[in-house]
């Protein structure tokens, strides 16, 4: 069951929308179209994009704290450690993806 | 174009040389000017922009230091501070915590190193720690420790096992992050005030652990 307000649960695989950018979003290009997996929902917070531009930054968005894997975001890297980034990503930068196989 | 010695460039860091007695730069005159004509208008005092200087330079990572001390020392402590820190560290410490942004803190283990950075502005755990240093907030810090943080942390002469996952937080919303350090071995028996001894700044970011120097 979804925590209340919340489309995603802890756990679950998601993908960080591809773009386009947007001004004062606070999703970071580097995260843009990579995949993560929910590691806490953090709470319900006004929308930063455009509180930036002095509106009431409504209707509030859902926070959540995710984590990729270093070698999904940077595969070129190839890099074998079990590295990781968590970043704070509003829902309406997230979607739905499929649990990926032999993780 | 060589010769130039009053335009070089060049990749070292240092304070920005200015003379003491030269005209005022754009932004100083916009800030004079902001406050003058905002105490003019009754919006605030002097003594307000004065008091607000002095809160901040009463955060430092010397505050810091006592909270991760405390938390080694008492596990009912740190089980509150994981859990509300700002309401925690503002009952234990007396020093007012509420602001615009939350606090979160991320804790060592054998298994997770934490680092923290803000790759698009400079966020920092300012109500804690106060001003963060320079190099938190160059863009070369906030550029390669996302994309190579075993290579950033080895420059700062960290140097951590594979096994190790190094667990970058990007500070890109509403929480600022403090790290919480493993206590070193070889502490027991120490109190509170010796182990903040031994967490630095840069332990509470992640980019350094704490160490038993004459160990």
């Amino acid at each position: 069951m979804s925590e209340a307000g919340f489309r995603f649960r802890v756990g679950d695989p998601v993908r960080v929308r591809p773009g386009p950018p947007e001004a004062h979003c606070r999703t970071p290009a580097y995260l843009r179209g990579r995949s993560g997996v929910i590691l806490k929902t953090v709470g319900i917070y006004r929308n930063p994009s455009q509180l930036a531009f002095h509106k009431p930054g409504l209707p509030t968005r859902p926070l959540y704290r995710v984590r990729f894997r270093h070698q999904d975001v940077w595969p070129a890297r190839r890099v074998k450690a079990s590295d990781s980034i968590v970043a704070d990503l509003y829902e309406h930068w997230l979607e739905a993806e499929a649990p990926a196989t032999g993780v | 174009m060589s010769g130039d010695h009053q335009h070089h460039h060049h990749d070292h860091d240092h304070a920005p040389i200015v003379d003491p007695e030269g005209p005022a730069s754009e932004n100083e005159i916009l800030e004079t000017a902001l406050r003058e004509l905002l105490i003019d208008k009754g919006v605030l005092s002097a003594a307000d922009v004065h008091h607000q200087i002095d809160l901040m330079d009463s955060r430092n990572p010397a505050l810091g230091a006592r909270v991760v001390a405390k938390a080694w020392t008492e596990p009912a402590f740190r089980a509150r501070l994981v859990a509300e820190p700002l309401e925690t560290i503002e009952a234990a410490f007396g020093m007012p915590m509420s602001g615009p942004v939350e606090l979160s803190i991320l804790e060592n283990t054998p298994d997770v190193h934490n680092v923290v950075v803000c790759t698009l502005c400079s966020c920092y755990p300012r109500m804690l720690l106060g001003i963060p240093p320079a190099w938190y907030k160059a863009t070369a810090y906030r550029a390669r420790i996302v994309r190579e943080p075993r290579e950033v942390l080895a420059e700062f002469g960290l140097e951590l096992s594979e096994s190790v996952e190094v667990r970058v937080s990007d500070s890109t919303a509403d929480l600022r992050y403090l790290v919480i350090p493993m206590r070193p071995r070889g502490t027991e028996g120490w109190d509170a005030a010796a182990l903040a001894g031994l967490v630095t700044r840069d332990c509470m970011i992640g980019t350094a652990v704490p160490t038993l120097r004459d160990g």
